[in-house]
């Protein structure tokens, strides 16, 4: 029952604080309205007993990459006045990218209500241990695919970085 | 929390004292005995100075930075374990407020959520310095976070756990992590100092480049909140470092002296504030001895330093466990 309230209270800041990420005029404003709805992700996290993805969520999102959005958008200061102008084919382009975006959406929501009900009645399913566990047994290739991923950006953020 | 704040107000006073010591002077002795009733005083004043924001400054941004500072300082203490556990009328009471299975990264969490404070403060105040020390405290903030945690990361591969009072318990004795994690302790203890934007790696609010850095703007009690969520960090990291390389409440021949739980739980208890008053110390010995380092010589340190040896350091301690086992 408890839950179930903390369900809804975070859902409704959730969906109000990204619906205010694209809605707010100041970049500013939409930059933390991130931040706020990132903390709610997290607390969904720890309802379905998912600490470690919860923190690491607020650790990695909240707590590094937006830090530097935040940077971006103080040094630039944006507004009105600097806002480039877009041409008509970027925007044409833009709403055909967004609708083929929802539709990859609402196709994979749809075949939801067929899907195996997950049981979260065990408590330590989303513990450190068993999480560790899983990610190199089930999903060893996946996993090392990721790290060779961040390892070839990071090579790269060096080579760009080299270059000035 | 009650006494994290207790514990900040008077580490401005022993601030004042020491540095005072150091530098051969007196330091506060006017108000009440020695000079004790000194942060009252300086908190009074605070409270009854004029209130004053810049026309310029984006109101809500201005109030909330220091709301955040102050916020997210004195979330760290509740999973700190300041004592094993009390036995009243045979029930267990922990000296723990809240014992997190992942209560190493709540706090990792929590230190890099506490950049906003001072980055929405220093933004929001709409003033060139204070821009300049937000960016220099987010980006000290983020790098060293990184050493932080690869040196914590060694301390988590030798206890299996990433609970607090897990890792406090496994140093029972004087078993402590110090013997074997020097170099992580070193670490540590210097990310600390950059992460509470302690001197010498103050750069944030560095008084001879940037006036007053990210609070240039503030005054009254918002720049209190700002001065004061600095002390709770120290303390709060001050309690880290003993509990994570000194064992917490743990103290040679607890099992020997003979003492009912209780009893053991209070000398404990005594025993971690003694080391964490220690660490205090230790921070404001740095900061009165020690000359502020340029920003260019901090980010050298942090990045082509700190985290290869951290990384390196991780390596040994892998290879050491490897064979031990």
């Amino acid at each position: 029952m408890f839950s179930t309230i903390l369900f809804y209270i975070l859902s409704v800041i959730l969906v109000f604080s990204s619906l205010m990420v694209i809605f707010s005029r100041k970049p500013i404003n939409s930059v933390l309205f991130l931040i706020v709805s990132f903390f709610a992700i997290s607390g969904h996290y720890i309802l379905l007993n998912a600490q470690f993805l919860a923190v690491v969520n607020i650790i990695v999102y909240a707590g590094a990459i937006m830090v530097l959005f935040l940077f971006t958008v103080m040094l630039l200061n944006l507004n009105k006045e600097t806002e480039p102008k877009k041409s008509a084919l970027v925007k044409i382009i833009a709403v055909i990218t967004g609708c083929l975006l929802a539709v990859t959406l609402v196709g994979s929501l749809k075949g939801i209500d067929n899907a195996p009900v997950q049981d979260f009645s065990d408590n330590s399913i989303g513990l450190i241990k068993n999480l560790g566990k899983t990610l190199f047994t089930d999903f060893l290739v996946p996993f090392e695919l990721t790290s060779v991923l961040f390892l070839a950006s990071i090579v790269g953020t060096l080579m760009i970085g080299k270059k000035e | 929390m009650m006494i994290s704040l207790l514990v900040a107000m008077y580490s401005t006073y022993f601030e004042r004292k020491f540095a005072a010591w150091f530098q051969d002077r007196l330091g506060p002795n006017r108000a009440g005995p020695f000079g004790l009733m000194q942060p009252l005083a300086d908190g009074l004043k605070l409270l009854f100075k004029e209130e004053f924001m810049p026309n310029t400054a984006n109101r809500f941004l201005f109030i909330m930075g220091p709301m955040l500072a102050m916020f997210v300082a004195l979330l760290t203490s509740a999973v700190i374990p300041w004592g094993s556990f009390i036995v009243i009328e045979g029930k267990e009471y922990s000296l723990q407020v809240a014992d997190v299975n992942i209560g190493i990264l709540y706090i990792v969490a929590v230190t890099s959520v506490g950049v906003y404070g001072i980055m929405l403060g220093g933004w929001a105040s709409n003033n060139k310095y204070s821009l300049l020390g937000a960016i220099r405290a987010a980006s000290q903030m983020i790098s060293y976070e990184l050493a932080m945690g690869l040196a914590i990361l060694a301390i988590v591969m030798m206890s299996g756990s990433l609970s607090l009072s897990d890792m406090v318990a496994q140093q029972k004795g004087i078993n402590w992590n110090i013997w074997y994690q020097p170099v992580g302790f070193l670490i540590f203890i210097i990310c600390a100092l950059a992460e509470c934007n302690r001197a010498p790696f103050d750069l944030p609010e560095c008084e001879t480049e940037l006036v007053g850095g990210f609070h240039t703007e503030y005054s009254s009690m918002k720049l209190g909140f700002f001065l004061f969520s600095e002390y709770i960090n120290m303390f709060i990291s001050s309690a880290i470092i003993s509990a994570l390389y000194f064992g917490g409440f743990h103290f040679p021949f607890e099992d020997s002296l003979g003492l009912s739980q209780n009893w053991l739980a209070i000398v404990g208890a005594l025993v971690f504030f003694i080391k964490i008053s220690f660490f205090g110390f230790v921070f404001m010995w740095i900061r009165w001895t020690l000359p502020r380092f340029r920003y260019d010589q901090l980010m050298r340190l942090g990045w082509t330093w700190l985290i290869p040896l951290a990384i390196f350091n991780i390596l040994i301690t892998a290879v050491v466990l490897m064979l031990h086992n």
